[in-house]
């Protein structure tokens, strides 16, 4: 060391930093450019998207562009891009681009509107269905994995139960029973208030100690939860939910929401066990920040990766779900489309009008397959030990 | 510099008899067994040991971080301009953590979230304790980054922690520490990650912004030279406990601990040049399994038969240096 270069704190000599500048949104370009199948994927899926979008507005309304209700008995069960026979129909029943594009149904009903209206219902399944589960699973998740070692007293489990039964039953109409919950409910709060004056624990008699002992931590209570509900098959749980609620596509897709959420749970827990120990989350609390601030603001982000990857299948599971529950019936009720029933319908003339089966299987198996070949894409973009090699 | 100002009065932090136990597999690590120190206003306190003697579990119990469940501050007190840190409950810490002490960790890399800009988390650390219109709060950033010294801070807030070396991240950190203006900057390792030259670099930033901004810090680390470079008081800990008190003239000229001796009987220096060099044999026992009376007892050389029995006091050698070593007392009294 020169001892006449003693320029400690002068600024000037520490320079800019020399990692290359890109936007985040450059970086996922560069990767899409490099992952063939997954731009492929990416782009079906905008396709799919503008589809639906354009879709809802033609095929909606009181007076449609594309009417996928209207009904032409004379011209049922017509192949695809046949002309339709003008005389035999009234001006407002003939189809707007003058040709049947993807045929007739047995009932002289268009096609290409049907699957327009049903690429719309497809694409809300879908993202609102998951939706819910990822919001779900990543609560669950991070509660489970941030606050995993706290634990929970019995007297609150008592407490919870005694509420949710006594709400439940006052609900049913069985009003006395639900009464008495509700006052244990209220008995128990009142014990709580009690016992937290009294702070020597060792004089409590033995009942209080196990109301007041701990009984589970938060993170086994969380992940049993996630253990019993994957334990049922859940295309027949939600058969049997669907079975007994009114037949409606929103509640289709909240059943189908709420029955797939386990997966991204586990997914948040394993990433929120390593995150929280990192740094930056000890320098965040050192900073005096909030835990549910640190949990959502400050770990969130780097641990949607995984979530991104799976809520992108799980996409493309929930339209299979909802096709597979349409096909059996238990789906969005008839008089509306969607690709499930068509295909249903379809199925009774597979021999004479196999179009009515195959365009919307072929529709739904490239829209499957493009959201798993960009979900797979994502998940090579996003994990950082793959990145390391480009 | 070397002289502990007494009359500056009450400490601004001072720390009593500080118990912090780990719990795991039926046994029990005591991290830190009974420490006392205190830093004034104005002052740096420098606290060495080697690794895993609970320098830094010292340090967290202050911000009340220590993790709950396997941690549990048993006993002690910890007073912070005349309150008991341990007595405050969740939310009144929160609001002294960062705003009236700050903390630098020792790994710039990963104190950082990877995936926010430095003025996001700038600004988060701002905002958190005072309200600021965002232009005011964009120029107080700026501010702030040119003061620890860091080039073109308006272009720098835009960018990722990775795209910033070693060095700029940890002046961002003490940026960050610096933004509510904290009365006391606890600083942990904060260049033990960065090599000899941006050590340096940071050690004269922090020494200039004290003297600027009059705050005291409280500095941890396991480096004999940075210790001397900056204390103006030492505190020598060993196995969770404190093993050796006093200014740097003290520590370094005559220190009177066996421990501290070793220590600095290992450091190298030129007049040892090609001899072997001095190591404390055997290394510091397991928290969970200390030896009984003195802890040093197993590796230091002047064991006598009651240093395995009885747990040694604190003995003054005047103008606050205290060592505890009952054994190198006597000695030196019959040496006079």
């Amino acid at each position: 060391m020169n001892p006449g270069e003693n320029h400690i704190d002068a600024p000037d000599y520490i320079e800019a930093p020399l990692a290359p500048k890109h936007t985040r949104m450059q970086e996922f370009g560069r990767m899409l450019k490099q992952n063939r199948l997954a731009a492929l994927g990416f782009f079906i899926f905008v396709l799919f998207f503008l589809c639906a979008v354009t879709g809802l507005i033609l095929t909606s309304g009181t007076k449609p562009l594309f009417n996928p209700a209207m009904v032409r008995l004379e011209e049922k069960l017509r192949p695809p891009l046949s002309k339709p026979n003008l005389q035999a129909l009234r001006p407002d029943q003939v189809p707007v681009l003058n040709v049947y594009l993807m045929g007739t149904d047995d009932l002289g009903r268009d096609v290409f509107a049907r699957m327009l209206q049903g690429a719309w219902v497809s694409l809300t399944v879908g993202f609102v269905a998951v939706g819910i589960s990822v919001f779900i699973g990543i609560f669950m998740g991070g509660i489970a994995g941030y606050f995993g070692q706290h634990h929970i007293k019995a007297i609150h489990i008592l407490f919870f139960l005694c509420l949710i039964g006594g709400i439940g039953l006052v609900l049913i109409n069985a009003v006395f029973a639900g009464t008495a919950l509700l006052l244990l409910c209220l008995s128990s709060i009142v014990f709580l208030l009690s016992a937290r004056d009294k702070l020597p624990e060792k004089t409590l008699p033995a009942w209080k100690g196990i109301l007041l002992g701990n009984a589970v931590s938060v993170d086994t209570l969380i992940m049993r939860i996630v253990d019993i509900m994957l334990c049922f098959p859940s295309f027949f749980l939600i058969l049997t939910v669907v079975a007994l609620l009114p037949a409606s596509i929103y509640n289709i897709m909240i059943v189908i929401g709420l029955t797939s959420w386990m997966g991204t749970t586990r997914f948040v827990r394993a990433e929120f066990l390593s995150l929280r120990e990192q740094d930056f989350v000890a320098a965040a609390k050192a900073l005096g920040i909030g835990n549910f601030r640190i949990i959502f603001r400050h770990i969130m982000p780097n641990a949607v990766a995984p979530v991104l990857v799976s809520a992108t299948i799980g996409i493309a599971t929930a339209i299979l779900t909802e096709a597979g529950l349409s096909f059996l019936g238990f789906g969005v009720p008839p008089p509306h489309a969607t690709w499930g029933n068509i295909l249903s319908d379809g199925k009774n003339f597979i021999f004479d009008a196999p179009w009515l089966t195959f365009i919307p299987g072929i529709a739904i198996l490239i829209v499957v397959l493009s959201f798993n070949l960009f979900g797979e894409g994502l998940r090579d973009i996003l994990n950082p030990k793959l990145r390391e090699r480009h | 510099m070397d002289k502990r100002p007494k009359s500056h009065g009450t400490p601004l932090l001072r720390v009593e008899n500080l118990k912090v136990y780990f719990q795991g597999d039926g046994k029990r690590a005591r991290a830190v067994d009974g420490i006392s120190y205190e830093v004034h206003q104005k002052q740096t306190v420098c606290i060495v040991g080697e690794s895993g003697c609970g320098k830094t579990v010292s340090a967290l119990s202050i911000l009340g971080l220590i993790p709950s469940p396997p941690g549990e501050i048993v006993s002690g007190k910890i007073f912070f301009s005349g309150q008991d840190l341990l007595k405050l409950d969740e939310k009144t810490m929160q609001n002294i953590r960062g705003n009236q002490i700050a903390m630098v960790f020792q790994e710039p890399l990963t104190s950082l979230n990877p995936v926010f800009t430095i003025g996001d988390q700038l600004g988060e650390a701002v905002s958190t304790h005072k309200s600021m219109g965002a232009e005011s709060l964009k120029r107080y950033m700026i501010q702030l980054l040119s003061d620890v010294g860091i080039p073109s801070p308006e272009q720098r807030l835009n960018d990722y922690p990775h795209q910033l070396s070693g060095g700029q991240r940890q002046r961002v950190m003490i940026a960050m520490a610096l933004s509510c203006d904290p009365d006391l900057m606890i600083a942990d390792e904060p260049t033990t990650a960065l090599d000899v030259t941006v050590q340096a670099q940071i050690l004269e930033l922090l020494r200039s912004i004290q003297q600027k901004r009059s705050m005291a810090i409280l500095y941890i680390s396991h480096d004999l030279g940075v210790v001397s470079a900056i204390a103006h008081w030492i505190y020598v800990m060993y196995a969770g406990i404190m093993a050796e008190q006093g200014n740097s003239d003290q520590i370094f000229r005559s220190p009177r601990h066996p421990y501290t001796q070793g220590l600095l009987a290992s450091l190298p220096s030129l007049s040892k040049r090609g001899k072997r060099l001095y190591s404390i044999p055997g290394s510091v026992p397991n928290p969970a399994y200390k030896p009984t009376g003195c802890p040093f007892h197993p590796r230091c050389p002047h064991t006598i038969s009651t240093c395995r029995k009885e747990y040694p006091n604190m003995c003054d050698y005047g103008h606050g240096h205290m060592a505890r070593c009952p054994v190198l007392y006597e000695k030196r009294e019959h040496t006079e």
